[in-house]
């Protein structure tokens, strides 16, 4: 009896000692990050580890949504997330980031002001940005007519199993929305339900639903077009020069993403220090060169190459931007959503 | 004196109480825990999340996903079962090395096999550029249900070949060869003895193939495109999007529910009663 509870004893213990050494051998600091995919030029990391002695552990996630389940569920205690303003401002207001001591951001002063005082953190207090850019319509030019300029466009029938749609509820149902003429931040049902209908009208034409892959399909032309955020699009358009980018007449999604420090932290100046880092012109300038989306650096846009500043995807022209909508956090109401979401996924196709 | 052999088994006691018992008991809490919930101090029981799956619409996608894993299954021992007869049949060293042929692809992650795929299929894919040089239009094959069919296919064949080859070559060569004295042609020899006697590894490659297939996200995910979803990409989806763990768990609950059933049916049809090739 005594000999078998030793011996189990002793399995237990060997399996906690496999853990505490898979987590004690480090006794640099460790720096937990949380981004989306492709969304850093890699060597930056590196960088930050030799300049400080730290070590990063960098994790990857594809949409927002799913950013909000691993930061909830404490899989890991993040420093640093990177995400878009509508669950920045959710989670800001369910508790779970750190305000922010912005003296030891100095590089904060370059972010441009009008990326600044945004409804998701009015007072400036818990995020920094960190890309800008919007949602809209990758296309080969040989193959499409974008001459409407409109949304219309991804429901035309002439591309039947031709058109990439993302795998993404919000910014799916932004381009219904708006086509339809509603905000893209609608509560009212009956809205969202015509919206419903019209994803559901286009399943048919629809060749995929992807996150992140949209790119390299244009790129190879294996499909007509494709809903993209203009980062994408601007990546694309540097591999192949048949694709261009339309934002459509009804106007589009303008979102920003910035980095917090959730409240899971246990080196709040260390992460600190890691936006500093990243706001500064050089990183600014290497992360350009490696995800394509619109900076909010006033320093670095100087210094980026004329071909990239004609580029519309990027230099994203003032007067759509007026006609551009900032996704909110729908609180409660994100079960209009997702429960419509399921249904235009669920929904058979060929 | 006594057996102390037993006591060998208590690491895994301990290994299947942390990771087998104790998650799927918090499955099956969550599945009967109203969302609400919060911490032990706050717990509320329901069957809300039960009910809410028969709904007409997650009916139709569990009937969907059993449908495209009964296909693949089928199409598996179709493909599987002369595979594995002719590995049993051959000699020594060529039986190895297509044992080993069987093997080799499931060395490399699953992912990656999934995604070389993708390039086949594609509509600039080879398949398409070969029919495109021989002067045939081209066809849409990737992110269609076939392309879903096939992942699976490709993905769970060895599940199929291993156990039937298993139960073939353990077969006693002497009841062919007294079957044969006694006159019976090739058909009855099949039908009489090699088929009955493989019938243990045919459902344990049934069971092994059909498991993995009905609840597969990732392969309608890449080569389906999403545009079918299975319940396994509910589930996925229900809790990394929308955060709903206890409905996806009713759901979890439900197809474990569904699995051992079926199990039990398939071990009805089981006539080799001294375990064998089989799993169960």
């Amino acid at each position: 009896m005594k000999k078998r509870n030793l011996y189990s004893l002793l399995v237990v213990l060997a399996s906690i000692l496999i853990f505490v050494t898979a987590c004690g051998q480090e006794e640099k600091e460790v720096l937990n990050i949380l981004n989306y995919d492709i969304y850093i030029d890699k060597s930056l990391l590196n960088q930050f580890e030799i300049e400080n002695n730290v070590t990063i552990k960098y994790d990857t996630y594809s949409t927002p949504e799913e950013m909000y389940i691993k930061a909830k569920a404490g899989a890991s205690n993040y420093d640093l997330i990177i995400s878009s303003e509508y669950m920045i401002e959710r989670m800001i207001n369910e508790g779970m980031v750190n305000k922010l001591n912005f003296e030891n951001i100095p590089n904060y002063n370059f972010i441009g002001e009008e990326f600044k005082n945004q409804p998701y953190d009015p007072n400036n207090e818990y995020a920094v940005p960190y890309f800008w850019g919007t949602l809209g319509i990758l296309y080969n030019k040989n193959t499409v007519d974008v001459s409407s300029k409109s949304w219309e466009i991804l429901w035309d029938k002439n591309h039947d199993q031709r058109i990439i749609m993302m795998d993404s509820q919000r910014d799916s149902f932004a381009a219904a929305l708006r086509l339809l003429g509603y905000s893209l931040n609608t509560v009212n049902e009956q809205e969202l339900d015509e919206a419903k209908e019209l994803l559901l009208k286009q399943k048919p034409l629809v060749m995929a639903y992807i996150t992140d892959g949209a790119p390299d399909i244009m790129i190879n032309e294996e499909a007509d077009m494709a809903l993209v955020w203009s980062g994408e699009a601007v990546s694309a358009m540097e591999e192949n020069e048949n694709l261009d980018f339309v934002i459509p007449k009804e106007g589009s999604n303008i979102w920003i993403d910035a980095m917090f420090i959730p409240a899971t932290t246990k080196n709040q100046t260390l992460s600190e220090k890691f936006i500093d880092f990243l706001c500064s012109k050089e990183s600014t300038l290497r992360n350009i060169d490696e995800v394509w989306y619109s900076t909010v650096h006033t320093d670095a846009i100087k210094e980026v190459d004329e071909e990239l500043l004609n580029n519309e995807a990027f230099n994203i022209p003032a007067e759509d931007i007026n006609n551009m909508e900032m996704f909110r956090d729908p609180k409660e109401f994100i079960d209009l959503y997702s429960s419509r979401w399921t249904e235009v996924m669920a929904q058979e196709a060929n | 004196m006594k057996d102390r052999t037993k006591y060998f088994s208590y690491p895994y006691i301990v290994w299947m109480t942390i990771f087998i018992i104790l998650p799927s008991f918090l499955v099956l809490l969550y599945s009967i825990t109203s969302k609400e919930s919060n911490g032990i101090t706050t717990i509320n029981f329901t069957l809300e999340n039960y009910k809410l799956f028969f709904d007409p619409m997650y009916i139709n996608i569990l009937f969907d996903s059993m449908t495209l894993a009964a296909i693949s299954t089928l199409i598996c021992l179709i493909l599987g079962y002369p595979a594995a007869y002719i590995i049993s049949t051959s000699n020594i060293s060529k039986r190895n090395t297509l044992l080993f042929l069987c093997i080799l692809p499931m060395w490399m992650n699953m992912l990656l096999r999934t995604y070389a795929w993708m390039t086949i299929l594609g509509n600039n894919g080879l398949i398409n550029n070969f029919l495109e040089m021989i002067g045939f239009q081209k066809v849409n094959l990737l992110y269609t249900r076939g392309a879903t069919v096939m992942g699976m296919v490709y993905n769970f064949i060895p599940f199929m070949i291993l156990p039937i080859y298993t139960a073939l070559s353990k077969m006693d060569i002497g009841l062919i060869e007294a079957a044969d004295d006694l006159g019976a042609d090739k058909k009855t020899i099949f039908r009489k003895i090699i088929l009955p006697l493989s019938m243990p590894g045919v459902i344990s490659g049934i069971i092994m193939v059909f498991m993995p297939a009905v609840s597969t996200f990732i392969i309608p995910q890449l080569l389906g495109g999403n545009k079918n979803m299975m319940i396994g990409n509910l589930i996925e989806k229900l809790f990394i999007l929308n955060g709903d763990w206890n409905f996806g768990s009713a759901i979890s609950i439900i197809m474990m529910i569904i699995i051992l059933i079926s199990m039990s049916i398939m071990n009805k049809f089981d006539v080799d009663k001294e375990g064998g090739a089989r799993l169960w």
